[in-house]
């Protein structure tokens, strides 16, 4: 056995790493910039942290560290492997940029309570790796109940009359489903299997009826309802009520791909690709995310306000990935994964924009923004990159998983898959080129802006700048993430 | 040698205790509060004793009152089932003596004017010390006529501590008087039956006395298992017997309900559970008589009507009185399922619903001792008016919702996997509804508290932001504090208190 180049402890100091920052945010809440700094430090401490643990996954290890034994036979275990690293790069990486986006957004509206807002963000941010780092379904669902609950102070920051009923609709979401549906499907797992760890063989064996295993399938992807599988995406729309920095990092990023991944867990880990592809489960799965992708694509097309046409291009992308998971091949769940990063940089710069364009002009609506590009070119052009690469175009970091996602429908002999994606980019492209189009391709008449730069602060536009470059980047160098998807594939 | 007489003391302690405040507490009602507190703190470690004791030596403590052999002489019998329960009654009273220190004063009416404030105050703490004695008694007891006694000791306890609350107690306690009677009643025909079939009362006795064929197929002791049945039920509020209950709590006085509303329903319930199994065998009551397939739709049927009703209540205490209700279903079904994990989760719930009820009747009672009434709207605001009661009450309510690690969420999981397992889906339904339901509930307290009154400020111009914060006095934030920390403790070590305890004390028969 090879000395393992971290302390054994690591995964779970990178948890607790945002959770100790909390009571020294709270404390410091007379001073803003010291508050901010230990935001700062902990994001530091936390991406570190998580870098140190990355070669040694690269290299084909898992990491397991087990904290404490709840039930008999069932541990708090954390698990780093090539999926959860992947995930946690990409959480704690935009944590820090997200950080410096919130400091300029929070000052320039002048927003209340902004001690609680950092508080409640570095404990989603605990919830998250923890996710990330579960070894099991039940320290999954702990930590995913934990993002559930402290999100909602987020969410419902404004605490107007809007923010109560959007976090009235999200806890209602969240928790009714993982209460009423994840949470009895994990029982029932354990009652049949007496186990609840994840492992790439799957958990059920022989023997276990397709009757049960379709509805348990069932109930777990509807269960994780963070990940938005219609007919219980509502939520996220709802939930853009909340200040843009949590919409970008919690609701394009942290949240929803908690979501996303607890579902990949389950699919990958729980029922193992070979059972889903040899039951059929895969083609229920491509379904239902198939279904998810075409209509929020169409209602998206038909949305003004900037923030939920996102939301809904969320939701379909959402679906992406699970229906490249689903696909329960080798490229498809690698595309699946890598999808994750690469969508999070493309989707986080579009909203970093979008809360820009408020903070600079006060505007929320796309028909309020034509000849937005004149006065805003840096922001703009960085929606522009956002924008290609969750449609897939060259050169941005979509492109590369989407690709694979399609080689992997074909290696599963699903050709309507194909026509899904394509379908579906082409709507991408419906609902973002015209925005950009807009922006910089209008007669004088037209322009709602004069001729005039006039970026929002630099804390709001160089955030997004920065994931922009980073989303091109991908394009060259995809397998920063790739090559986390592909250690979880390795041997199949 | 106090080791061994530990099993006793629990019992005369508090007894004595209650005549020495008494005849000490007159004149000044601080004495009354500090004999008070020194006799639970003593009693609190007696009980960790007796824990001790049990989970080293792994056996029952026998011991025989006076040093008469069972079955002619009392035997107190405490294995790993009553000692927890011990354990947990012990607890509760310890820290509500300590919350009590001005809750008492407050709240205790003078009936006429010339009444002195320490003469009421002693008396409420006398019968404190008596409904101690008797709850501990009763659970420590191995014979089913002394239980009978100890529970009217520990009822008539309650009659009087209930109706020295506002309004309409005097009232909402004379119900509960009858009700409670009439099923004391009910017990005692039962354990009638079972004298005059077996001769005997001391429970192992009868235990291998109705052991026998003859036995299980008499009517008579089917009709003696039923009697007895009704009578505890009717003590412990389990729907349809469970109309008192709302009524009397919700107008008792703060530290009366916090008293009572987790103690009495729990200690009813391990009373259930010591005569199904102790008295009566698993065999017997699950294959024989194969009531379950009614019990447990019953207990669905007390979950959901307890929390449908609590949907619907403005006032928070009432509200809470009906997750009591609701509460109650959760451990009759599990114990009813007939298999260890239903067992496991309705054993384990005791001790856990026993401190979540305990943390939000406290958080409750704190802000109506500083607000002055417990209805919906006096929550507002209150995360910046009094931010440690509001983080305890949100402990308590995540327990009670069922969120992970806190201890709610374990006892969930065994009465889910219970039900899953006897194939109950009617009861797995309705455990579920119940932490839906219960989330609706505590989130509707939650947003009241989180947000301003938009009608108001639409209403009466803009409100001032300066809120000042106003929390309770320290002696009730302590005992606060510390059950809200047990709720996630006993969660994080439900591990130790399975293995230690509850494995050692399932039945013989279930699976």
């Amino acid at each position: 056995m090879e000395q393992i180049p971290f302390l054994e402890a690591t995964p779970l100091l990178a948890v607790m790493a945002s959770l100790v920052a909390v009571p020294l945010i709270a404390l410091s809440g007379n001073r803003p910039n010291l508050r901010e700094f230990w935001t700062f430090l902990a994001g530091g401490v936390k991406l570190f942290l998580v870098l140190s643990m990355a070669s040694w996954i690269l290299a084909g290890h898992t990491h397991t560290y087990e904290l404490w034994q709840i039930l008999p036979g069932i541990s708090l275990t954390f698990v780093v492997d090539g999926f959860g690293m992947l995930f946690a790069l990409v959480a704690s990486s935009l944590w820090i940029l997200t950080s410096i986006y919130s400091i300029g957004y929070m000052r320039a509206l002048d927003e209340h309570a902004q001690t609680r807002y950092f508080c409640f963000f570095a404990v989603s941010l605990s919830a998250t790796l923890g996710v990330a780092f579960s070894g099991n379904l039940l320290t999954l669902y702990l930590f995913y109940e934990m993002l559930s609950l402290s999100t909602y102070p987020l969410v419902t920051h404004h605490q107007d009359e809007e923010a109560r009923s959007g976090g009235r609709k999200y806890l209602t979401y969240l928790l009714s489903t993982s209460i009423g549906l994840a949470l009895p499907a994990m029982l029932i797992t354990y009652s049949i299997t007496g186990t609840l760890d994840f492992n790439s063989m799957g958990v059920f064996g022989e023997g276990v009826s397709k009757g049960v295993l379709v509805a348990l399938l069932l109930m777990f992807v509807f269960g994780f309802s963070k990940a938005g599988m219609m007919p219980f995406h509502s939520w996220l729309p709802g939930a853009m009520v909340a200040p843009t920095p949590v919409s970008a990092l919690l609701h394009a990023v942290a949240v929803v791909k908690v979501g996303v991944f607890s579902i990949g867990r389950i699919l990958t880990g729980i029922f193992g690709i070979d059972l889903m592809a040899s039951q059929d489960l895969n083609t229920i799965v491509c379904i239902i995310a198939s279904f998810t992708v075409l209509v929020s694509s169409l209602i998206a097309l038909s949305q003004d306000n900037l923030k939920r046409r996102l939301a809904f291009s969320t939701v379909g992308q959402l679906s992406y990935i699970i229906l490249g998971i689903g696909l329960a091949t080798k490229l498809g769940v690698e595309g699946g994964m890598t999808h994750i990063a690469m969508h999070a940089f493309g989707k986080i710069t579009l909203f970093f924009c979008a809360g820009a364009i408020f903070v600079a002009t006060g505007k929320q609506y796309i028909s309020q923004m034509v000849g937005i590009g004149r006065r805003m070119p840096i922001t703009m052009f960085a929606f522009f990159v956002g924008s290609l690469s969750v449609i897939g175009l060259p050169p941005a970091g979509g492109l590369i998983s989407k690709l694979m996602m399609v080689r992997g429908a074909l290696e599963a002999d699903m050709a309507w898959v194909l026509a899904v994606y394509l379908v579906s980019s082409f709507l991408n492209a419906a609902y973002f080129l015209p925005i950009v189009y807009k922006a910089y391709f209008c007669t004088e008449e037209e322009a709602l802006f004069e001729n005039k730069v006039q970026e929002a602060p630099l804390c709001c536009w160089l955030p997004p700048a920065i994931t922009a470059t980073i989303s091109v980047v991908l394009f060259f160098y995809p397998s920063i993430f790739l090559g986390f998807a592909q250690v979880m594939m390795i041997g199949r | 040698m106090i080791q061994s007489q530990l099993p006793i003391l629990i019992i005369v302690m508090p007894l004595l205790m209650a005549l020495v405040i008494f005849l000490l507490g007159h004149k000044n009602e601080g004495l009354c509060f500090y004999l008070h507190v020194l006799g639970m703190a003593g009693l609190f470690a007696a009980a960790l004793g007796i824990l001790d004791q049990v989970v080293t030596s792994g056996t029952a403590i026998h011991y025989y009152l006076g040093g008469w052999p069972a079955p002619y002489g009392i035997e107190l019998v405490i294995d790993h089932l009553n000692s927890m329960v011990i354990a947990m009654v012990a607890a509760v009273t310890l820290l509500v003596a300590f919350y009590s220190r001005q809750t008492v004063p407050a709240e205790v009416p003078m009936r006429t004017e010339h009444e002195k404030v320490p003469l009421r105050v002693r008396n409420y703490y006398v019968l404190y010390n008596l409904l101690v004695a008797g709850l501990l008694g009763l659970t420590a007891t191995g014979d089913a006529f002394n239980l009978y006694v100890l529970l009217e000791i520990a009822t008539l306890s309650t009659y009087g501590l209930l109706a020295l609350g506002r309004g309409r107690a005097y009232y909402a306690t004379f119900k509960y008087l009858i009700m409670g009677t009439i099923g004391a009643s009910f017990y005692l025909l039962g354990v009638g039956y079972l004298f005059i079939m077996t001769g005997s009362l001391n429970m192992a006795d009868l235990f291998t006395l109705l052991d026998t064929a003859f036995m299980q197929q008499s009517m008579s002791i089917t009709i003696a298992f039923a009697m007895i049945l009704v009578g505890v039920w009717v003590k412990m509020a389990f729907f349809p017997f469970h109309g008192w209950l709302p009524n009397a709590y919700t107008v008792a006085s703060t530290t009366s309900s916090c008293l009572i509303a987790p103690l009495m329903t729990k200690v009813s319930v391990y009373v259930m559970i010591r005569l199904m199994f102790s008295v009566f065998s698993a065999q017997y009551v699950f294959e024989i008589l194969g009531w379950q397939k009614i019990v447990v739709p019953m207990a669905a049927a007390a979950i959901l009507f307890g929390s449908i009703s609590a949907l619907g209540q403005k006032n928070l205490k009432r509200m809470l009185t009906y997750i009591v209700v609701a509460e109650v279903g959760y451990m009759v079904g599990g114990a009813w399922l007939g298999n260890v994990n239903g067992y496991t989760g309705a054993v384990y719930h005791i001790l856990a619903d026993g401190m979540m009820t305990l943390c939000v009747f406290m958080a409750i009672g704190a802000v109506s001792y500083k607000t002055g009434d417990a209805s919906l709207e006096s929550m507002r605001g209150i995360f910046r008016k009094m931010p440690v009661t509001s983080v305890v009450f949100l402990v308590g309510a995540f327990a009670m919702i069922g969120i992970p690690p806190t201890c709610g969420f374990f006892s969930k999981w065994y009465l889910v996997t219970g039900a899953y397992e006897a194939g109950q889906w009617l009861f797995l339904g309705a455990l579920l509804a119940s932490s839906l339901i219960n989330a609706i509930i505590f989130f509707r307290i939650i947003e009241t508290g989180y947000f301003p009154d938009f009608n108001k400020a639409h209403g009466h111009g803009h409100h001032t932001d300066k809120t000042v914060v106003a929390e309770a006095p320290l002696s009730m934030l302590v005992p606060m504090v510390i059950t809200a920390s047990s709720l996630v403790l006993i969660g994080l070590f439900s591990k130790d208190i399975i293995n230690n305890l509850i494995r050692h004390s399932v039945p013989p028969g279930l699976f």
